[in-house]
């Protein structure tokens, strides 16, 4: 039997793949822009809308960078505003376990799950460096073994959060004046080096009683947190063969753990270019990834990897030939850092020389190398064999342009995909975002 | 010439009665449902309410002073976060403010302050926030990350009298420097999309916050570009001298309690006052008295129906109740209106019942009266209540450097 495909549609983020310099691109912030998004993502019935989450402004060499398009609003706020604007799709977003804490991400998680009835999803992710946390409270920089032991505390408090009130627990007998059921909702309490909590949870449960959960670290840590935690793996393995094997690792470590294969969905991030023909794909993409990474957008990136000034190079000739600056020697984790990096380069120039890349072009190899790229039905049909053949259940599709970046997709390939019985025709009437996607719920196993 | 007020409305639950939920109009099991929400806010923004406040807690059992609140079984419990029930509601309702409750020990400042930036730019310039400081002792053990804090009031029942509500309250004020100094870090003309030159935005117009407190401190610019009201309207309850100075040095609305029209005018020399003292904000304080309010068609039924609630159980506080009809209400706020409030903020003894009343009866004979506000188009919640718009603190020391 055929495999269903999974489709997500991410909003296009604040990186020089958004092309703000098209004349028809929209605003990145005005809500106009996500709900027509939303809109349209719900019409090609994509199983979620995913957004990125935003923590500190970037910066080029210490300063504001002022190359892509900046500027996004709050992930949970716009969450919630697109809830009352949508009807079937799913709403997801990243929130950092770092720079959050349990009650509060629990409770609000749970809140857009009730107002979406059963819409809501949160991407996992984990925090590591001081110039994100110097806008937080908690500040400073967690090592990266105790990020992800926070972010796996984090997970498992915020289940048994979710799942501390009854079904029943709101009687609500005007007669008896009972509103709440005797022995209505547990006490979560917790206590190790990274939290001492002892808390009642103030949200009913919720239509999914536990909002999906998603995550996108690829290290060692980061596939045991998804085998234990998660239910889709938004991962960034889409090279075909490198895919399925992406596929056997983490999928192979589900049964360990008494999960299914279908408990845990992978949907890597997908990026598309579309044409009549192959060869007027290929030249849109070309165009496209020119727009993406303009001359001063390729000097950036390498000033970002050599921390110096290449404003006289010309991103149209080679690497320049000169060391990075990793700072002072005498500061702290000197030696590392300067070992990443000049690693680093030396990748670079393998690349560029085995390729004879220009500064531009190696730049565009880099970041704006399209995962699919031809007519709707070579694209529908190469989609379609990620997923029978085990590669991928589906993709995370992001477009390049905002808000309309997926339209041509939703005319032209989800029809495609539909004739080829792999992709759903409708929504069904008030499914929760884990039946759409058919992930196991936890509603049998929870205690009432 | 009469004098004119605004009228707002405070949602809470199933109503501000203990007892509310138990009336046979009361929705008890969908007080956490978007339609339930909806309904509510609706409703109120077609009868023009100015703005609806929205009640929220980090605790089972919310803000109530019952010591044994943690384990009764006959009070309504469960709540969603009220900022995002706001933000809910932002692309559903036309005019009404939204005025989320924020509290402000444990919610991350940054996130506090683009979340209303996002309300504000969902609901096209309709954001507030209701400032609470201070934390229980229940929401310090939920959150686990601090121990530092009241315990409960103080004897006197005067929040001078103890410095850890001091301190509390110095914190909620850093928090609010915290949310405008945000709301003010990108210009109006920050996105340039030049694209001859290939820049995005004109980063000499994107400033970081570089905020230093006695509590927290952060660095950058928000990740939210300015919204429509630049900054969002930010209001405060507040019962006694420290609040009082709180709300006159942080806040555009102040909610006070004053049982008569004489109390009334003596609040509101104190606040003005205190805001003589320590207020840097160009705009006066906006004062709003808060009326809790129970409405029927008669007066013999209104009262009726006060008494079966208090049967059920006895109602503690701080606001002035009027039961009665629509005529009673509006009697109160001419009085009122005529001791020198701006507003009135109406927190319905019953939901949706109270609020359906204010919305078909108050409001109309009110209107008819000549005691509200004209029902203007002006489109953001500010512009409102009179208070302009300003460019952002960034673009003034530019100007004076």
């Amino acid at each position: 039997m055929s495999r269903r495909i999974h489709l997500a549609a991410h909003f296009p983020g604040v990186n020089n793949a958004t092309v703000w310099t098209d004349p028809t691109a929209g605003s990145q912030i005005d809500f106009s822009s996500f709900e027509y998004f939303a809109r349209n993502a719900e019409r090609g019935l994509f199983d979620y809308l995913f957004l990125a989450e935003g923590l500190r402004l970037r910066e080029h060499r210490g300063r504001i960078h002022d190359l892509d398009v900046l500027g996004r609003p709050n992930t949970l706020a716009i969450l919630a505003a697109l809830a009352g604007v949508t009807e079937n799709i799913g709403l997801v977003g990243t929130l950092s376990t770092t720079f959050n804490e349990p009650y509060e991400l629990a409770r609000q998680l749970a809140t857009l799950d009730h107002l979406s009835n059963g819409r809501a999803g949160w991407n996992a992710v984990t925090s590591s460096d001081a110039f994100h946390g110097a806008n937080f409270r908690r500040g400073g920089f967690l090592d990266h073994g105790d990020r992800y032991r926070r972010a796996a505390e984090f997970a498992e408090l915020s289940k048994r959060l979710w799942a501390s009130w009854r079904d029943d627990a709101i009687l609500a007998d005007a007669d008896t004046g009972e509103f709440l059921r005797r022995d209505a909702i547990e006490q979560v309490a917790h206590r190790s080096d990274l939290f001492d909590i002892d808390a009642r949870f103030d949200v009913p449960r919720s239509p999914q009683h536990r909002p999906l959960i998603v995550q996108a670290g690829d290290s060692a840590d980061g596939r045991d947190f998804a085998t234990a935690h998660a239910d889709v793996i938004f991962s960034l393995h889409t090279e075909f063969e490198d895919a399925q094997e992406f596929y056997r690792d983490v999928k192979g470590r589900l049964a360990a753990v008494g999960r299914q294969e279908d408990d845990l969905k992978i949907l890597p991030a997908a990026s598309f270019v579309l044409g009549d023909t192959l060869e007027e794909a290929r030249e849109r993409s070309r165009e496209i990834a020119l727009a993406q990474v303009r001359p001063e957008t390729a000097i950036t990136y390498l000033e970002q990897v050599w921390n110096r000034d290449f404003s006289g190079y010309d991103p149209d000739g080679p690497l320049p030939d000169v060391e990075p600056d990793t700072g002072a020697e005498s500061a702290q984790g000197f030696a590392n850092r300067h070992a990443a990096v000049r690693s680093r380069i030396a990748k670079l120039r393998e690349v560029a020389e085995a390729e004879k890349l220009s500064i531009r072009d190696l730049i565009i190899r880099l970041t704006a190398n399209h995962t699919f790229v031809g007519t709707p039905d070579q694209v529908a049909a190469d989609i379609d064999r990620y997923v029978q053949e085990r590669a991928t259940d589906g993709f995370t599709v992001v477009g390049h342009l905002t808000p309309h970046g997926l339209d041509e997709f939703t005319d032209k390939v989800i029809p495609l995909l539909q004739e080829r019985g792999t992709y759903r025709t409708s929504y069904e009437d008030g499914a929760t975002l884990r039946e759409t996607l058919g992930v196991a719920g936890e509603r049998a196993a929870v205690g009432v | 010439m009469t004098e004119k007020v605004h009228i707002a409305v405070a949602l809470d639950g199933a109503g501000w009665h203990p007892a509310a939920w138990r009336e046979p109009t009361a929705r008890p099991t969908e007080l956490t449902t978007a339609g339930y929400w909806r309904d509510l806010v609706r409703a109120a923004d077609d009868a023009g309410v100015v703005f609806a406040t929205i009640e929220d807690a980090l605790t089972l059992e919310g803000r109530t002073a019952e010591p044994d609140a943690g384990i009764r079984r006959d009070r309504v419990r469960g709540r969603l976060d009220a900022l995002l029930v706001a933000s809910f509601l932002a692309p559903l309702t036309r005019r009404i403010g939204l005025v989320p409750t924020v509290t402000t020990t444990h919610p991350e400042p940054f996130h506090l302050a683009t979340g209303l930036q996002t309300l504000d730019h969902a609901s096209l310039g309709r954001a507030g926030a209701r400032i609470v400081a201070g934390s229980s002792p229940q929401e310090r053990a939920n959150f686990g990350r601090r121990g530092d804090g009241p315990d409960g009031f103080p004897a006197s029942g005067r929040v001078e009298d103890d410095p850890a509500w001091q301190a509390a309250f110095r914190e909620a004020g850093e928090v609010v420097d915290v949310i405008r100094r945000l709301a003010d870090s990108w210009e109006d003309d920050a996105i340039i999309r030049d694209v001859e030159s290939g820049r995005f935005l004109d980063r000499e117009r994107v400033h970081n916050a570089d905020f230093e407190g006695e509590f927290f401190s952060i660095t950058g610019a928000s990740i939210v570009p300015r919204s429509p009201q630049g900054q969002p309207l930010i209001t405060a309850l507040a019962h006694q001298s420290i609040p009082y100075r709180f709300a006159a040095e942080h806040a555009d609305v102040v909610f006070v309690t004053p049982r008569s029209a004489d109390e009334a005018a003596a609040i509101i020399a104190e606040v003005e006052q205190a805001a003589a003292e320590v207020r840097d904000e160009p705009e006066r304080l906006r004062v709003f008295a808060d009326l809790l309010v129970l409405i029927e068609e008669t007066e013999a039924a209104a009262l009726e129906a006060w008494n079966r609630l208090e049967e059920r159980a006895p109602i503690a506080t701080d606001a002035h109740i009027v039961i009665g009809t629509a005529a009673t209400i509006v009697d109160e706020l001419r009085t009122l209106a005529a001791a020198g409030v701006d507003g009135i903020r109406l927190r319905p003894a019953r939901l949706p019942a109270d609020l359906s009343a204010i919305t078909e009866q108050v409001i109309p004979v009110a209107r008819a009266a000549g005691i509200l506000h004209d029902d203007d188009v002006s489109p953001t919640l500010r512009q409102r209540l009179g208070l302009p718009r300003r460019s952002s603190r960034f673009v003034a020391q530019e100007v004076s450097a």
